[in-house]
């Protein structure tokens, strides 16, 4: 699988390439500033990018621009973006043209090296992976409105697991449940926020944002 | 000397506030026409010179020094038709130009009777002394030299040593006479002395604050840091001494202080990351007011509906004391007002250069900024800026809160949305 990696820290570059190539990955490219950036994924069309919000030459959100750019030029290019900090904002910029293929993590999950190569191969194949802060911030934020409320607290945990994309699988083992116990939980949950059920990872996780960012505006 | 030059004073004065007035008063009267619109700045700028060059002359001749205090003009005002509107609308509006205006007719009727006074001193000692040296035969009988009438040599000889003792009067209070014109200059055209003396108080208390602030703010950084993300990487590091001897004899110790090592330097980064929102906000750096707005809405416990527009980003210091303000605001109106919803709103009014920020919400009010709370602070934040607060808080809701900060914007937006 071929990476475009972005990322102006030498040692974390450094560390991330070396810790994808041990994964299996292939490194395309490995750049250091927004424009680098741009023309890497312009040229090499990866399988999935990663990278990092805050870039030169400008060091503001100038890696997230490119990567929202490049999509809107190869719509539902796989991009994983990586930040020292988590925004809703930014998420939702993500999320926003609802092609999924979309990562948004904290840097500190490099640290756990499955879950991290995990989260890149998720959204290599189109999947989505967001931040346990992103996701436990918005149910926090929605606990007030109604029909937050009408889940159960073990339908809670199964749907902040499910907006990270996860599949029913890797929840079930994260829960110590058996698949079936979730697969009910999810269709109780689509039921109470008046959700159609679909099969689909990538879909289920937009339309649970979706309504939570309907919610917000309501 | 004195007298020389308060003759061409005099003459120079008359003969330009005369006709800059004229100018003046026809321009601003056309702007109505549209036609001042484009000649007002022109005139001003006129005025404006003519102004500057008396002070100047005042401080090289009499040493009467004038303080200006013209606004500056922001330098990315626009060309064209409009950039002259705004530029005549920030001229009108500056009281500056006002005391010019104000001046012009003082300077051509008082100002013009002090700086021709000096030559026309002389100018009298000279006829006396004139008289008395023959003049008195030209002159007819009934000529009065001041108090005395010219009949003969005798008194012509006394208009003559009048003259003289008006010359040696003249030479000595000329200077002064000169230098009361400039005085008279400076009146009119200094900015008055108890808006300076005000204006110096509030600054110097706003610096007190703004001292206090950040002096606290510093140690409340020192003691974070301490206090947490150090200690937890000693912390880390101890566990990671400690795993590296046991890890032979007691690999599941091992095991378990490696997860408390990892953990603790999870809490390290979370607790860093906390500090640098609390110093300055990362999209506020990235994107600047109007989003970091929007994110930090998004963060609040209660559902808050922003309406930012904002055409560019402010100097960093100013973001940063309206971005705390706003912040401080949406918190209090989550903890305390019992609110379901709050409403923010921030624009930038180009016209009077101010940034405007009101928080509404529908909870039941009763919020005092007098009381010693969050709003003071506030208060005080914004002062540093000249900002302002105000809090309409009736018992019973709701509360509305309006900040404004006067400033310009720095720089074009630079993201989309």
């Amino acid at each position: 699988m071929r990476v475009v990696l972005a990322e102006d820290l030498f040692l974390l570059r450094d560390g991330l390439v070396r810790m994808l190539e041990a994964f299996g990955f292939e490194i395309a490219a490995a750049v250091e500033s927004g424009p680098e950036l741009s023309r890497a994924l312009a040229e090499l069309k990866p399988d999935v990018a990663v990278v990092d919000v805050r870039l030169p030459p400008s060091f503001t959100d100038e890696g997230l621009q490119c990567a929202l750019a490049a999509r809107r030029e190869t719509p539902g290019l796989p991009v994983l973006v990586l930040s020292q900090h988590v925004e809703q904002l930014y998420a939702r910029e993500l999320l926003a043209d609802g092609m999924g293929g979309v990562g948004y993590l904290l840097k500190d999950r490099v640290f756990d090296a499955d879950q991290f190569t995990d989260a890149v191969r998720r959204v290599a194949a189109g999947g989505t992976a967001m931040d346990p802060q992103v996701i436990s911030q918005l149910l926090s934020r929605r606990s007030r409105d109604r029909p937050m409320e009408k889940l159960t607290p073990r339908e809670r945990e199964v749907m902040e697991l499910m907006a990270q994309g996860r599949s029913n699988t890797a929840i079930a083992g994260e829960l110590f449940v058996t698949e079936r116990a979730v697969a009910k939980h999810t269709s109780n949950i689509f039921t109470k926020l008046g959700l159609a059920p679909s099969d689909d990872d990538n879909r289920r996780v937009l339309a649970v944002l979706a309504y939570l960012d309907r919610g917000a505006r309501e | 000397m004195a007298a020389g030059r308060g003759l061409y004073i005099a003459v120079v004065s008359l003969a330009g506030s005369i006709a800059l007035l004229v100018l003046s008063v026809l321009s601003i009267g056309f702007i109505a026409l549209g036609v001042g619109v484009l000649t007002t700045p022109v005139v001003l700028g006129a005025v404006r010179s003519f102004a500057e060059w008396r002070r100047r002359l005042g401080q090289d001749w009499a040493g009467v020094r004038t303080p200006s205090a013209y606004r500056p003009l922001p330098a990315d005002l626009r060309p064209g038709l409009a950039g002259q509107a705004e530029r005549c609308a920030r001229l009108l509006r500056d009281p500056a130009t006002w005391r010019d205006l104000l001046w012009l007719p003082v300077d051509m009727t008082a100002g013009f009777f002090t700086a021709a006074l000096p030559a026309v001193l002389l100018a009298f000692a000279a006829e006396g002394v004139a008289i008395a040296a023959g003049l008195w035969r030209v002159l007819g009988d009934g000529y009065w030299f001041a108090f005395i009438p010219v009949r003969g040599q005798v008194s012509a000889l006394a208009a003559g040593v009048l003259g003289l003792l008006v010359l040696a009067g003249a030479l000595r209070v000329n200077p002064a006479l000169l230098q009361a014109h400039f005085r008279l200059t400076g009146a009119v055209l200094a900015p008055s002395k108890e808006a300076l003396a005000r204006r110096v108080e509030r600054l110097s208390e706003t610096r007190h604050d703004a001292v206090d602030t950040s002096a606290a703010e510093l140690r409340r950084i020192e003691r974070d840091l301490h206090d947490g993300a150090q200690a937890r990487l000693v912390a880390m590091g101890m566990s990671l001494g400690t795993v590296e001897a046991l890890l032979e004899k007691d690999p599941e110790q091992a095991r378990k202080l490696l997860a408390a090592a990892r953990q603790d330097s999870a809490e390290a980064l979370t607790e860093l990351r906390d500090l640098v929102r609390g110093i300055h906000p990362p999209v506020l750096a990235e994107r600047g007011l109007g989003d970091a707005v929007r994110a930090l809405a998004l963060r609040m416990p209660l559902p808050v509906e922003v309406e930012a527009d904002l055409p560019g980003r402010f100097a960093a210091p100013v973001e940063s004391a309206a971005y705390f303000a706003v912040s401080e605001v949406l918190t209090n109106a989550a903890k305390h007002s019992g609110a379901e919803r709050v409403w923010l709103d921030v624009h930038h009014d180009a016209a009077s250069g101010t940034l405007r920020m009101t928080v509404t919400d529908n909870g039941r009010g009763g919020a005092d900024p007098s009381a010693g709370s969050g709003l003071a602070g506030i208060e005080r934040r914004l002062g540093t800026f000249d900002g302002i607060l105000a809090v309409s808080s009736p018992a019973g809701g709701p509360t509305l809160v309006t900040m404004e900060l006067p400033c310009v914007l720095s720089s074009q937006k630079t993201s989309s949305s």
